[in-house]
C-alpha cells in the first residue's frame, strides 16, 4: 500500500515538474551559459570577498545583459560583454553568477 | 532612491600663487592615460615610487597655452576609489588631499575610454562628486567609432557640469583642445550628489561623527571621505593607519548592521545613475557589430590556431633575445676588457688598481651586460600590452597557469626566466594581483636561466666519460635539470599560494581592451624606461655587492699564486668553515669556494674553479680543468668527483641562489629587503635539501 502511494507521489512530482520546465527558461550559472547567447543576472552572491565587489563596480549587478563572447581555447577562463566592455573571469568565479538566458 | 543634499566637501583653497598647478590624470587602467601622459610630458618625466609601496609615482611637466608652467601627475590606473590595492589607496588619497608627500590637485584630467564608456564613468562620477575642477576626456573615439556609437558630447558636457573633450591620443588627435582646455581658468563645478539612498546617508553621518575626533579624517565636512575609508578593501589597507584601522572597521561593520550589503546598493545605484546618465547621450546599435577586434580574435583566441600564433609569436620573442643579444653583449664584454687593459696599463700596481678593474670594471660590466637582454624583451612586452595581446596571451594559458596557483599573466614572465630572471621579474610588474605577482617573482629564479647551462657543461663532462657514452645521455641529463628546475618551481608556486599571504583570493578577472595599433614611440619610451630604472636601482646594488665580494676574495692577501692567494683570502677561509656543513652533500672545501664565488652569478663557478685548480683560459676550454677535476682526491685519496658528487653539485645550482643581480631586482621589486632575503633563504635550504638527498640516498643505494 505505501509502495503504491510512494509511486503515485514520484509520478505526480515528474508531471508537474515537467509541465513548467517545457515552458520557462531556467536560472543557471553565468559559467554554464552557452557561446553568443545574452543573459540578465539575476543575482550576485553578497558578501566582501576581494572579487565580489569588484565584479559589481564593473558593471556586473543584478538587471545587467551578459553575453558570453568566447571561452579560452582550454575551456577556461571565459570572455563575456557587458555594457559595452570584454571581460574574462573564470569559470570558478563566473559560478558564483546566476542569470536568466534570454 | 532619492539622494539628500549633499554637504559641499570643497577643500581649503590653496596659494595658488606660492606654486604651480597641479594637474593630475585620472583613469581607469588601460584607458591610454600613461600615452597621453607621455604627449603632454614628453620625456621630461619623474619615475618613483610611493614610500613603502611598489606603487610608481610619476611626475612631469607641461606648458599651457599661455606658456604656463603646468605640474603633471599620471595618477595609478584605478577602477573606483573603492580601494582595492595600494595602487587604487594612492589615487584615493591623493584626490582627497590625504597625503604628506602630494598635495591635493588643482585640476583633474578624467581620461575614460569612449569605447568602454559606461564602466569608465563608475570612477569618474566618483570623481566628480569630490569637488575638484575638471576636465573630461573620452579617448579612444576611433574606436567607439569603428563600433558605430554615438556620443552627444554637448549633452553629456551640459549634464556633468564639465568641459568634454573627445581624442585619440595615439593620432595625437584632442591633445591641442585638452591644452587649451587645460589653460583656461577652471572653476569648482557644482558639486553634484552621490547616488546614495538617504537612509544609508543619514548613517554615513553618524560614522563620519565617530572618525573626525581620533584624526583619521584629513578633509574635514564630507562625507566622502569616510565613505571611501570604510570601503577600503586593499589588503594591506595602503593609507590608512593602524591606530585608525580599528575604528574604520567599526564604522564599517556598524553600516553593514544596519543595512547588510550597503555596498552593492551602493553600486547598483551609481550604475543606475550612469544609465540615466547616458540616456539620450549614447547611441549603441542594437547587435554588436563585429570589429577588426572580433575578427582578430577569431584567429588569436582559436582553440587551435591561437595555440599556433602564440607558440609562434613566443619562439620569435625568444629567439630574438638569445641570437639579438648576443653581438651586443659580446661588444659589452670586449668594452670591458679594453677599458680594464686600458687602466692596467696606465696605473701602477697595487690595490687601487686591482680594485677598479677587477672590483669596479667587472661590476659595472656585470650590471651593463644584462641591458641587450632587457631592452629586447621590454620592447616585445611594451608591444604586446600596447597592442592588447598581453591580455589574450594571459587569457590562453591561464588555465594550465591556474592549476599550480599561477595567474595567467605570470606566464610571460615566467618563461623569460628561462634566459634570464632579471627581466623576467622586472616583467612581473603587469600582474595586478599583489599576491600572485610576488608568488611569481619568488618562483621564477627556479627557470634554469642561461647562467646554469656553463656549470651543467662542466659537471655534466665532468661525470660522464666522452668516449663511451652517447651524447643523448648528456642531453637527457641537462633536459632533467631543467624539469626539475620546472617542477620546483610549480611545486613552490602551490606551496606559497596556500602559506603565504593567506586570505587574499586572487581575483582572476581581466580586461580585454580592443587590438590598437601599436605606438613605436611609447614603445621605446616604455623600454628605455625600464632599463633607466634597472641601471639606477638594480646596478647600483650589484655593483656594491661585487665590489664586497671581490674583496671577500682577494683580502687578507698572501704570498704565492692565484690558486693559493684565494684559498688564504676570506673566501678561501669561508670555504674551510663551511665544510663540515657541505661534506654531507660530498662537497669539499674547494667546492666551498666556488659555491660562496658563485653566489654573484653562477657562471662564475667554472672561472673560480678554474682559479682554485690553477687551470689557465677556463672559461674558453673546459678539457683542462675537467681533467683536474676527475683526478681531485680528498686527503684520504677517494676521488672528489665521483658521478654522485657532480649530480649532488648540478641539483644544488638548479635550486639555489646564486645571483646577486636577481636579488638586487627583487628587492627593488617588492621594495624592501624582507623578500629577497626570504628567497635567498627558500632557495638555499631547498639546494641543500636536495642535494643531501641525492647525495647521502644515492650513498645508501650504493653509487
Amino acid at each position: 500500500m505505501r509502495h503504491n502511494l510512494n509511486r503515485i507521489g514520484v509520478y505526480s512530482f515528474v508531471i508537474i515538474c515537467e509541465q513548467p520546465f517545457a515552458f520557462m527558461p531556467v536560472i543557471t550559472s553565468l559559467s554554464d551559459l552557452a557561446i553568443g547567447m545574452t543573459a540578465v543576472i539575476q543575482d550576485m552572491p553578497t558578501g566582501h570577498d576581494a572579487y565580489l565587489t569588484r565584479l559589481r563596480e564593473l558593471g556586473l549587478v543584478p538587471g545587467t545583459k551578459v553575453r558570453l563572447v568566447r571561452r579560452a581555447p582550454l575551456g577556461d577562463p571565459i570572455e563575456i560583454s557587458v555594457r559595452g566592455s570584454r571581460l574574462a573571469m573564470r569559470c570558478s568565479e563566473a559560478k558564483h553568477i546566476k542569470i536568466l538566458p534570454e | 532612491m532619492s539622494a539628500t543634499v549633499a554637504e559641499t566637501s570643497s577643500n581649503v583653497t590653496v596659494d595658488k600663487n606660492t606654486r604651480e598647478t597641479l594637474v593630475a590624470l585620472v583613469g581607469n587602467p588601460n584607458c591610454g592615460k600613461s600615452t597621453l601622459f607621455n604627449i603632454l610630458t614628453g620625456l621630461k618625466q619623474k619615475v618613483a615610487n610611493y614610500p613603502g609601496v611598489t606603487v610608481e609615482k610619476r611626475e612631469g611637466v607641461c606648458f599651457s597655452q599661455h606658456g604656463e608652467k603646468l605640474r603633471l601627475i599620471d595618477l595609478p590606473g584605478a577602477y573606483s576609489l573603492n580601494a582595492r590595492s595600494p595602487d587604487e589607496a594612492v589615487v584615493r588619497d591623493v584626490l582627497l588631499g590625504r597625503r604628506l608627500d602630494t598635495p591635493r590637485p588643482d585640476v583633474v584630467v578624467l581620461v575614460t575610454d569612449a569605447s568602454n564608456l559606461e564602466r569608465n564613468l563608475y570612477l569618474t562620477t566618483q570623481v566628480l562628486e569630490l569637488g575638484l575642477p575638471a576636465i573630461l576626456v573620452l579617448n579612444m573615439m576611433d574606436v567607439a567609432e569603428a563600433k558605430e556609437w554615438r556620443i552627444d558630447l554637448a549633452l553629456l558636457s551640459a549634464r556633468l557640469g564639465v568641459p568634454v573633450i573627445p581624442m585619440q591620443a595615439t593620432a595625437g588627435k584632442g591633445i591641442i583642445e585638452l591644452k587649451a582646455a587645460m589653460s583656461r581658468k577652471l572653476e569648482a563645478h557644482p558639486l553634484r550628489h552621490p547616488p546614495i539612498p538617504a537612509e544609508i546617508y543619514a548613517a554615513l553621518d553618524s560614522v563620519r561623527q565617530e572618525l573626525v575626533g581620533t584624526g583619521a579624517l584629513h578633509n574635514i565636512g564630507g562625507l566622502l571621505e569616510p565613505l571611501y575609508l570604510i570601503s577600503d578593501h586593499d589588503p594591506e589597507h595602503y593609507g590608512i593607519e593602524d591606530a585608525h584601522l580599528s575604528r574604520i572597521t567599526a564604522g564599517h561593520d556598524a553600516l553593514e548592521k544596519q543595512f547588510p550589503g550597503w555596498e552593492d546598493v551602493l553600486v547598483a545605484a551609481r550604475y543606475e545613475f550612469i544609465e540615466q546618465l547616458l540616456l539620450g547621450v549614447l547611441r549603441r546599435p542594437e547587435r554588436e557589430e563585429s570589429t577588426l577586434t572580433d575578427k582578430l580574435d577569431a584567429v588569436l583566441l582559436h582553440p587551435f590556431l591561437g595555440w599556433v600564433c602564440l607558440i609562434g609569436f613566443l619562439g620569435l620573442v625568444f629567439y630574438s633575445i638569445f641570437s639579438l643579444a648576443e653581438g651586443p653583449m659580446g661588444w659589452i664584454e670586449t668594452g670591458q676588457g679594453m677599458i680594464s687593459e686600458w687602466v692596467e696599463s696606465k696605473m701602477p700596481e697595487g690595490d687601487l688598481r686591482d680594485l677598479l678593474v677587477n672590483g669596479v670594471i667587472a661590476g659595472v660590466g656585470g650590471v651593463v651586460i644584462f641591458l641587450p637582454q632587457i631592452l629586447i624583451l621590454f620592447f616585445f612586452i611594451g608591444l604586446m600590452e600596447d597592442t592588447g595581446y598581453m591580455s589574450r596571451v594571459a587569457f590562453i594559458v591561464d588555465r594550465f597557469m591556474s592549476k599550480v596557483g599561477l595567474n595567467g599573466r605570470s606566464f610571460v614572465p615566467f618563461l623569460s626566466s628561462y634566459a634570464c630572471a632579471v627581466p623576467g621579474i622586472m616583467a612581473t610588474r603587469t600582474i595586478a594581483s599583489v599576491k600572485d605577482r610576488l608568488i611569481t617573482i619568488l618562483i621564477v629564479p627556479l627557470a634554469s636561466c642561461s647562467a646554469r647551462v656553463p656549470v651543467y657543461l662542466l659537471l655534466i663532462s665532468t661525470l660522464v666519460p666522452s668516449a663511451t657514452v652517447p651524447t643523448g645521455i648528456k642531453v637527457l641529463i641537462m633536459l632533467f635539470m631543467y624539469a626539475l628546475g620546472t617542477f620546483g618551481a610549480f611545486g613552490f608556486a602551490w606551496l606559497f599560494n596556500r602559506t603565504l599571504m593567506k586570505g587574499q583570493s586572487a581575483l582572476m578577472v581581466l580586461e580585454m581592451p580592443s587590438y590598437k595599433r601599436p605606438s613605436v614611440k611609447s614603445t621605446l619610451h616604455y623600454m628605455l624606461e625600464r632599463a633607466r630604472i634597472f641601471l639606477r636601482r638594480a646596478g647600483t646594488v650589484i655593483l656594491g655587492l661585487s665590489i664586497l665580494l671581490w674583496a671577500a676574495m682577494t683580502y687578507p692577501k698572501s704570498e704565492g699564486d692565484e690558486s693559493s692567494q684565494l684559498a688564504h683570502s676570506l673566501a678561501g677561509k669561508a670555504g674551510h668553515v663551511i665544510e663540515p656543513i657541505i661534506k654531507p652533500l660530498g662537497f669539499d672545501w674547494k667546492i666551498g669556494i666556488g659555491l660562496i664565488a658563485s653566489f654573484a652569478a653562477r657562471e662564475v663557478f667554472v672561472s673560480t674553479m678554474g682559479i682554485i685548480y690553477a687551470v689557465e683560459n677556463s672559461d674558453d676550454d673546459i678539457t683542462p680543468l675537467r681533467e683536474h677535476m676527475r683526478a681531485e682526491q680528498w686527503p684520504d685519496g677517494k676521488p672528489v668527483y665521483t658521478p654522485l658528487v657532480c649530480v649532488s653539485l648540478m641539483v644544488f645550482f638548479v635550486f639555489a641562489m646564486q645571483c646577486l643581480s636577481t636579488v638586487a631586482v627583487v628587492k627593488r621589486e617588492t621594495n624592501g629587503w624582507k623578500w629577497p632575503l626570504f628567497q635567498i633563504g627558500y632557495m638555499t635550504g631547498a639546494a641543500y635539501l636536495m642535494s643531501l638527498l641525492v647525495y647521502q640516498g644515492g650513498t645508501l643505494l650504493g653509487f
